[in-house]
C-alpha cells in the first residue's frame, strides 16, 4: 500500500493521473492531425491537373507531362513543376502550368485508368524487389544506393547523361528500363545493382512511378538537386 | 527469487531468452556480411545481396528483441502478480507456432529472395517495407501469437496483484500491439503508406518500447538493488507521461519530407527536441538509486543484471537521445536525412535503449533458474559486456565520421543526385569509417561469442560461498 505522501510532486497517484492525461492528450492531437494531413495527402485526380489545381501528391497522369524541380523563391525551396512554371510577378512564388507535356514510351496521352495501372505495377513491384533495403524513397530506406526520390530528374539519365548512353536507349524512360532489367550489365561503379528478374512490364512501371515519385511536394527535400553539378565538382 | 523452482510462465520465458539469443547471432552474421558488401562490394553479389543482408540483419534484430521483450514479460508476470500465468499451455503453443512462422519466413527470405511484382509476393514473399517486409500471412500469424500474449498478461494480472509495473505494461502492451495493424495494408500512395508504416515504427521504437523498457528497468532495479517500490514507481509513472508526451507527437520528425504538410516541421521538432528528456531521467534514477542502496551498504543481488542495466541507461541516452537530437530538427534533417547518419543514431539507440536490457533481463533469468541469492560477474561476462559495448560506440563513431563525410559531400557540394551521392561514397573519409565500423562489428561479434558462453556457465562459476556480509564489503 502507498504511504501517504509528503507532497505532491512524491505522489504516485499524481504522476499516474498526469501521465494517463497527458499521454491522452497527444494522442488526440496525433489523431486530429492525422485527419487533416490525410486529406492533404490524397492523391490528385485527371480533374485536378485539368483545373491546374496543385496537389501534394499529383494525379498520376502527370507521367504525360515535363517535370522540373525549381526553387520557390516564396516557400524557400525548391517545389516540383509540372507541365511548365508561373511566377508571381508581386510574391515570387511559382506554381506548375499544367502545359508542357512529354512523350512518356512514346505517349502523351496517358488516360488516368492507364496512368493508375502503371503505378499501380510499379509500387507493387518496388516493393516486391525490395527496392527500399537498397535505396531510400522519400529519403526513407537503406543507404547502399541512391536515393530514388527525384531519380527522374537525374542529369545522369538525361540525354546528355552518361547513364542514358550507356544503354544506347534513344529516351530516358527506356533507358532506366533497359537499366533495370539487366542492371549487372551495366557496371556504373564497383557497387553494381543486382539482377531481380524485372520484366519489361514491371521495369516500365517502375519508371513511370519514378516519374510520379518526382513530381510529390517533398517540401524541399532532396535539397539543392543536380543544382550544383560541375560548379564544384572536385574531380574535375 | 523463488529458489530452484520456477514457475511454469518461467520456464515458457526461459525457451523465449534461447530463440532470441539466437536470432541475435543471426543479426550480427548478416550484419558483418552487409558491412563487408560496403567495402567490398562484389562479396555475394547476385547470390545474397546487400539487400537480403541488410533485411535479415534487421529483421532479427526486431524479431529477437520482440522474444527478449515477451520472454521478459512472462519472466516478471508470475513474479508481480504472485500468481502462475493463466493461459500457460497455450502460450506455449503460441511459441512453438511463431518460431516455426519465423523460420520459414526467413528461410523465404534468405533462398527465395524475391517475387514477381503483384499481390502474391506480398502475401507469401516480402512486403518490401523496410523493417516490416514480413509477408502478409505472417502478419496475421504474429497477430494471432501476440492475442494469446495479451490474453496471458491481462488474464494473469486480473487474477492476482496488480502491481503499478503490471499496470503500465498490460497498458503498454496493448498499444504496441495495436500500432501493428496499421502496417498491415497496401497503397499506390507512397507518401501515404510511409505516413502509416512510420505508425508502426516510431511509436514502437520512440514510444511503446521506451516504455515497456522503463516498466522492465524498474522490475530490475527492485530485482538488483531491492529498490524501494514506491519510488520506482513513482518515476515509471513520471516516465510514461515524458515518453508518451514527447514521443507520439515526436513522430512529426519523421513528416518533414514525405509529402507530407509544412506543419511537421514544427511539431516534430519541438517533440522530438524533448524526446531525450525522460532517457537523462531514466539514468539519473538508476545512478541514484544504486548511490542510495550502496550507501545502505546493501550489495546488487545480480552484477551482470545490473551491469547491462547501467549500459542501457547511458546507451539509451547517448543512441537514442543524442545521437537523434544531433540530426532531429528540420533544418539540419534536410541534409542528414536518407544519409549514414540515421545508420549511426540507429545503432547505438537500438543498442543502448534495447538490446542492453534485454541482456540484463536474460541474465536475471540466468540466476532464477539457478537460484542464486547473489550473481556476481565472471571474467567471461566483463569482455563480453566491454567487447560488445565498446564496439557498439565505436561503430556508431564510425558511422557517425562517414555520416558527416556524405552529408557535406553529397548533400551539400552534389545536390543528392547519382553522381554526388557516389562521389561521396567514395571518398576516403566515408570509406575509412566504413572500415572502422567493420573492425568494430567483429569486436561485437566476438563480444557475443563470449556472452553466449558466459550466459550458459556462469551459474557454475560463482564463488562456493558468497554470503551477504561478503558481498556488501565486497561492492562497497
Amino acid at each position: 500500500m502507498e504511504n501517504k505522501p509528503t507532497s505532491v510532486w512524491t505522489s504516485n497517484r499524481f504522476w499516474r493521473r498526469s501521465a494517463t492525461w497527458i499521454t491522452g492528450v497527444a494522442a488526440v492531437l496525433l489523431i486530429l492531425l492525422t485527419f487533416d494531413s490525410m486529406g492533404q495527402m490524397q492523391m490528385g485526380t485527371a480533374e485536378d491537373i485539368q483545373n491546374k489545381v496543385t496537389k501534394r501528391i499529383p494525379s498520376p497522369v502527370v507521367i504525360n507531362y515535363k517535370i522540373d524541380y525549381v526553387l520557390d523563391p516564396y516557400r524557400g525551396h525548391e517545389v516540383p513543376i509540372i507541365g511548365g512554371k508561373t511566377v508571381d510577378s508581386a510574391t515570387g512564388k511559382v506554381s506548375s502550368k499544367f502545359e508542357e507535356k512529354e512523350k512518356f514510351f512514346g505517349r502523351d496521352d496517358w488516360s488516368e485508368e492507364e496512368a493508375r495501372a502503371l503505378i499501380h505495377k510499379g509500387k507493387l513491384t518496388i516493393q516486391a524487389k525490395n527496392c527500399m533495403d537498397c535505396h531510400t524513397l522519400l529519403g526513407n530506406g537503406a543507404y547502399y544506393a541512391p536515393d530514388l526520390t527525384k531519380a527522374w530528374l537525374d542529369p545522369a539519365w538525361s540525354s546528355e547523361g552518361p547513364l542514358q548512353a550507356m544503354t544506347g536507349a534513344n529516351s530516358k524512360e527506356e533507358a532506366m528500363a533497359t537499366f533495370l532489367q539487366n542492371p549487372d550489365k551495366y557496371p556504373t561503379h564497383e557497387r553494381m545493382m543486382p539482377n531481380l528478374g524485372i520484366t519489361p512490364e514491371e521495369a516500365k512501371a517502375v519508371v513511370a512511378y519514378l516519374k510520379f515519385m518526382s513530381a510529390i511536394d517533398t517540401n524541399g527535400f532532396p535539397r539543392n538537386f543536380g543544382k550544383i553539378k560541375g560548379a564544384v565538382d572536385a574531380r574535375k | 527469487m523463488q529458489g530452484n523452482r520456477l514457475y511454469e510462465g518461467q520456464k515458457l520465458a526461459l525457451k523465449y531468452f534461447t530463440v532470441a539469443i539466437v536470432l541475435f547471432g543471426a543479426q550480427l552474421l548478416f550484419g558483418l556480411i552487409a558491412a563487408i558488401q560496403y567495402l567490398y562490394p562484389s562479396f555475394l553479389f547476385n547470390t545474397l545481396d546487400f539487400s537480403i543482408a541488410r533485411m535479415v540483419h534487421i529483421n532479427a534484430l526486431v524479431v529477437w528483441l520482440l522474444y527478449a521483450m515477451i520472454g521478459a514479460v512472462y519472466w516478471l508476470l508470475p513474479d508481480e502478480a504472485g500468481v502462475e500465468v493463466v493461459g500457460v499451455k497455450l502460450g506455449t503453443l503460441a511459441f512453438y507456432i511463431l518460431t516455426a512462422a519465423v523460420a520459414v519466413v526467413v528461410l523465404v527470405y534468405i533462398f527465395v529472395q524475391v517475387g514477381p511484382g503483384n499481390e502474391m509476393t506480398l502475401w507469401l514473399i516480402t512486403e518490401g517495407r523496410e523493417y516490416i517486409e514480413a509477408p502478409r500471412w505472417a502478419d496475421i500469424g504474429i497477430v494471432a501469437v501476440v492475442l494469446v500474449f495479451l490474453y496471458n498478461v491481462y488474464a494473469t494480472v486480473l487474477k492476482g496483484k496488480h502491481s503499478g509495473i503490471l499496470v503500465v505494461l498490460m497498458a503498454d502492451l496493448i498499444a504496441l500491439a495495436g500500432l501493428y495493424l496499421a502496417g498491415m495494408f497496401y497503397t499506390d500512395n507512397i507518401a501515404v503508406d510511409q505516413y502509416w508504416w512510420w505508425w508502426v515504427v516510431h511509436l514502437w521504437v520512440e514510444a511503446t518500447w521506451e516504455v515497456y523498457v522503463a516498466a522492465v528497468g524498474g522490475y530490475i532495479l527492485i530485482k538488483t538493488l531491492n529498490a524501494n517500490r514506491q519510488v520506482v514507481e513513482m518515476w515509471l509513472w513520471i516516465e510514461v507521461a515524458m515518453m508518451f508526451g514527447s514521443g507520439i507527437l515526436g513522430l512529426g520528425h519523421h513528416y518533414f519530407w514525405i509529402g507530407t504538410p509544412e506543419y511537421w516541421w514544427e511539431i516534430g521538432a519541438l517533440f522530438s527536441a524533448l524526446e531525450p528528456v525522460p532517457l537523462v531521467g531514466l539514468f539519473v534514477h538508476v545512478l541514484y538509486d544504486w548511490g542510495k542502496e550502496r550507501g545502505k551498504g546493501n550489495s546488487i543481488k545480480n552484477i551482470p543484471a545490473f551491469a547491462w542495466l547501467t549500459v542501457e541507461t547511458f546507451g539509451n541516452f547517448l543512441g537514442a537521445g543524442v545521437w537523434g537530437f544531433m540530426h532531429t530538427l528540420p533544418q539540419i534533417n534536410l541534409y542528414t536525412h536518407g544519409t549514414q547518419w540515421p545508420a549511426a543514431h540507429g545503432h547505438l539507440a537500438f543498442f543502448g535503449a534495447y538490446v542492453a536490457i534485454m541482456i540484463s533481463a536474460i541474465y536475471l533469468a540466468v540466476q532464477g533458474k539457478a537460484g542464486l541469492k547473489e550473481m556476481k560477474m565472471t571474467k567471461a561476462g566483463w569482455w563480453a559486456i566491454s567487447l560488445i559495448t565498446v564496439g557498439v560506440l565505436l561503430m556508431t563513431v564510425s558511422l557517425t565520421l562517414s555520416a558527416y563525410t556524405q552529408t557535406m559531400v553529397e548533400r551539400g557540394m552534389h545536390g543528392a543526385t547519382w553522381e554526388g551521392y557516389f562521389i561521396a561514397q567514395a571518398n576516403k573519409w566515408f570509406v575509412q569509417g566504413m572500415g572502422w565500423r567493420l573492425a568494430s562489428g567483429l569486436a561485437v561479434v566476438a563480444g557475443y561469442a563470449l556472452l553466449v558462453y558466459d550466459l550458459l556457465t556462469v551459474t557454475k562459476k560463482q564463488p562456493a560461498e558468497v554470503t551477504e556480509g561478503e558481498a556488501a564489503v565486497q561492492t562497497a
